[in-house]
Order: structure tokens, then sequence, then C-alpha cells
């Protein structure tokens, strides 16, 4: 049997880029507990188009906490209280009956507003085509273990290769840093034999984009406690290290052109 | 075939230019974690220059000694001795001018890199209007510029009061007399408080850099990054016990300016 609850939600209503916020206050009625936070948003919305008013737009796609698309400020939690658990992913039972719920959309200078919850997350794509290729046959598939990888460095890739986009690090980050994101998007890459031949050029350009849109680390770590994934910030510390490794080694391939 | 993907203009155009790049060594100062870099480094300098100053200090607690057939304070033999670090190698005073522009370089440098910083970080942020609720950064994480003022501050009364001798601050002050110096001045309340205040904000201060120091660094093994924190706490403890004994000790009247002498049950 599932129990339902009735939420006060301050949410942040904004009708465009330029346009100013506010936050207005909605009441949830008789939301079942077994809902997602969105699904819960969902009802509230059906709610609000019946009396024929503008719902309210929240990014999400997958709902399974694999994409990356939907992340919204939950009092004053980046994806809410729950460690490692995407907006979408986290359930109404760990809200309680009469909770006053406050909804913003991520902050960063380089996350604009939409529209409401909705923001802007393009930088993060800017810093991945700053990475470029890696150099790989692209003929047929090799075969399985063509190149050997040490277990190690393929777990610590996996781990890095989680990250889900979610900008969700940038959100929590008092200086609106990407420094997670970078780091992880970079290490998935260079920890693996195949990510060697560009490695170097892939830190400079990714750290030199990052730094174009957000802001620097102060290594308070709430990026990580933030993260869906639970991504570590020892992969900013990897980064840190690639970079300055980069100046050196990109000179010295400079001289070979 | 798929329909080619429509590039749509990104609505955040950066926030920042790309600036115009310097060589190399230069270059590295240019981005936020090269200075990040710079600025761990020079924490580094800092506080072996800390560590160094707390144990020199230590001495005052050596009282008087005998030196050449007189009684002097032990904490004026170490002054004269700095003064003297590699004589007759280098004319006296030499290597310590050159220890303290290294230092001024450091701090200038240290200072520099703080400020741009973060005037990088408060144009890329944006302040949430709920309540952001902090979860990993500590008192130290988020007062590191607050700290970092004070002890800037301090610095300059620090040198005003014991360095210089400026005599609207410190009128007993002579020069090389650092034993009696320090008592007078630390005798009045006003004073040690100063040093008490500042002392808590370099502990503050050091608990969050000496940590974040390994981070900007890159230097990180998982298998030893617990010790990174019991290495900060331990250096910011040892640094607060060491530097607030001396005021206290002198408020409480345990360390007394006058004439050295060497008493009986000590010779």
């Amino acid at each position: 049997m599932s129990n339902h609850l009735n939420l006060t939600l301050q949410i942040w209503r904004q009708d465009g880029p330029t346009a100013p916020g506010r936050f207005e206050t909605y009441e949830a009625r008789n939301i079942p507990d077994d809902a997602s936070f969105l699904e819960m948003l969902d009802v509230v919305n059906e709610g609000l188009i019946e009396q024929g008013n503008v719902p309210i737009e929240f990014p999400h796609d997958c709902r399974e906490g694999i994409c990356g698309t939907c992340g919204v400020m939950i009092n004053g939690r980046a994806h809410g209280q729950e460690k490692g658990t995407a907006t979408c992913q986290l359930h109404m039972r760990k809200f309680s009956d009469g909770d006053t719920i406050a909804i913003e959309p991520w902050r960063a200078a380089a996350f604009p507003v939409v529209k409401d919850l909705v923001v802007d997350r393009s930088p993060l794509d800017a810093i991945i085509e700053a990475g470029g290729f890696i150099t790989a046959p692209t003929g047929t598939a090799g075969d399985a273990n063509d190149t050997p990888i040490p277990k190690e460095a393929a777990d610590s890739a996996m781990d890095a290769a989680a990250c889900i986009g979610c900008g969700a690090c940038v959100a929590a980050c008092p200086n609106s840093a990407g420094q997670l994101f970078t780091s992880a998007k970079l290490w998935h890459l260079n920890s693996l034999p195949q990510g060697q031949p560009e490695r170097y050029k892939r830190t400079e350009e990714m750290v030199e984009t990052m730094e174009q849109f957000f802001g620097s680390c102060t290594n308070h770590g709430e990026c990580s406690e933030a993260c869906p994934k639970e991504i570590s910030i020892d992969f900013i510390a990897y980064m840190n290290r690639d970079y300055i490794k980069s100046k050196r080694t990109n000179r010295k391939l400079a001289g070979q052109r | 075939m798929a329909a080619p993907t429509v590039h749509q203009k990104s609505a955040s155009n950066p926030i920042r230019k790309k600036a115009k790049e310097l060589p190399f060594p230069l270059n590295l100062y240019q981005t936020a974690v090269g200075k990040k870099w710079v600025m761990a480094l020079t924490g580094l300098m800092l506080i072996g220059f800390v560590v160094f100053h707390a144990i020199g200090n230590l001495k005052l607690y050596l009282g008087a000694v005998e030196h050449n057939g007189e009684a002097v304070w032990d904490i004026d033999l170490y002054g004269e001795f700095l003064r003297e670090l590699l004589v007759p190698l280098f004319p006296r005073t030499y290597l310590l001018w050159f220890l303290r522009i290294g230092l001024i370089g450091a701090f200038g440098l240290h200072i520099h890199s703080a400020y741009t910083l973060t005037r990088m970080n408060l144009s890329s942020s944006s302040r949430y209007q709920s309540k952001q609720d902090w979860l990993a950064a500590n008192f130290a994480s988020r007062t590191t510029r607050v700290t970092g003022i004070i002890i800037a501050l301090y610095l300059v009364f620090h040198l005003a009061d014991l360095t210089w001798g400026i005599s609207a601050i410190s009128p007993d002050w002579e020069r090389g007399e650092v034993h009696n110096n320090l008592a007078y001045s630390l005798a009045r309340w006003w004073v040690a408080l100063i040093y008490i205040v500042a002392n808590i904000a370099l502990a503050v201060h050091l608990f969050h850099g000496a940590w974040s120091m390994f981070q900007s660094l890159g230097l990180n093994n998982p298998r030893w990054n617990n010790l990174r924190r019991l290495v900060a706490g331990g250096l910011a403890g040892a640094i607060l016990i060491a530097n607030l004994s001396f005021p206290i000790a002198i408020l409480a009247g345990a360390v007394e300016p006058g004439e050295p002498e060497i008493s009986a049950s000590e010779g």
C-alpha cells in the first residue's frame, strides 16, 4: 500500500532567458509516495493544465538515471538529498507529508535559464567538442583482446566514464567550476591505451575551453557529493597533473612539425 | 542516410575570451589550473617559512645561555645566526635577504593568483535564491579568502611591531633584542589578542591549504589520500599550538623581559 503526501512546492518560474524569474508556490495534493520526483512534477503540471495555466518546464528524458538530462536544485542540493541519485530516481517516499520543497534551476553564469527549471548546458558540449578525436582504426573491429589493458586502468576509466554529463557538479560548486565533468571526460580516455596518442593535446584543449565558461576549483569537494554517479575528485587531481604536463609535452610536439 | 545534426548556435557563448598565449613558463600562469599550481607551490614555500619560524620561536623558552663568557638570551643568538647564515661565504645578511626576496615573491604570487582566481569565480557563478545546503565544504575551505586577508593584514602588523619596530606600535623596541622586544610587546593584552586571533586564522587557512595543495599539484593516489587530511590537520594543529603558546606564555608571565641572567639551578 502506498501512502499519499501533501506538499508545498516553491518553484522557480521564468518565462524566458531574459525575463525576470520568481518563486511561485504550488500545493501538490495526494502524491503517491511511489512516484519519482519528476512524476510528482507531472501530477502538478496536469493540475495546472486542467486549470488552464502554463505547465512548469523541467528537464527530463530517460527517467532511469543514465541520460543526464534531468537535474534541478531541490532544497539547496543538486538532485536532492539522496547521495548518488539523479532527480528522476529520487522518490517521494524520501519526503514527509506536509514538507515544503524549494525547486530551482542549476545556476551558473554559463548555464542561462531557457525557461523555468530548464537551463542551457551547451558549454559542456563545447568542452567535449574541444577534446577532438581519438586515433582508432576504422576498418573491421579488432579482436577484443588486441589491446591489453591493465585491470586497474580499465576500472578507473569506467569509474570516470560513469559521468552522465548532467551538470550537477557545476550547479553544486560555489565557483561554478566544471572541473569534475571535464576531468571525468578526460580520464576515461587518458587512462586507456587507446587514448594515449592525443592525451596531452586533448587535455590542454579541454581544460582551456572549460576555463572560458566556468570558474576555478577551490577543492571544496561539493561536486562529488552532488554527483549522481559519485565521481571522485581524484580525477580533478589527475587532470591538474596532466594539464601541467601537457604544456611541456605539446611544446615538444610543436617542435616536430 | 541520417539527417545531419542541426547545429544550433549556443545560447551561452564563452563568458571570457582565451588570452593570447605567452611563451612557455609564463603561459602556465595564464590559466586557472596553472595558477592553482603556482598557488600550491608558493603555498608550500610559505608553509616551509611558517614551520621554521615557529621552530625558531621555540628558542624563547630556552631563556638565557652563556655565550663568549656573557649571559645572552638564546633567541637573540638565533636571530644573529640567521643574519650570519653562510658567513663568510656571503657577507652578513646577504643570504637572509636572498631568502626574504624569495618569500616576498612567493607572497606576491600567492596573493595575486588568489585575487585573479576569486574574480574569475565571482564572474562564473550565480547565486541561488533558495538556501544552498553545503555537504562537503568545511569551515576552513569556505573561509580561505577571509583567513588569507586576516593573515596578510596581521603580517604587516607583525613586521611593524617586531621587525621594523615602528615606535607608535612598539615603543620599547631595540634592534637585535629579540627576547625583550617580544616580551614587552606581547605583554600588552591587545597585541596578544591580535596574535592569537591571527594565528587561529593561520591554522584554519593551513588546514584547507595544505590539503588543497595536493589536489592542485595532482599529487593524488587513492592509497595515500587519507593521509593528506592527516598531514594538513597535523600541520595546522602543530603550528597553532606552537604559535599560540608565545602570547599566552608572555601574558601569563612565564616569559619576562629584562637582562639575561643564568640562574644557579640551570647552570
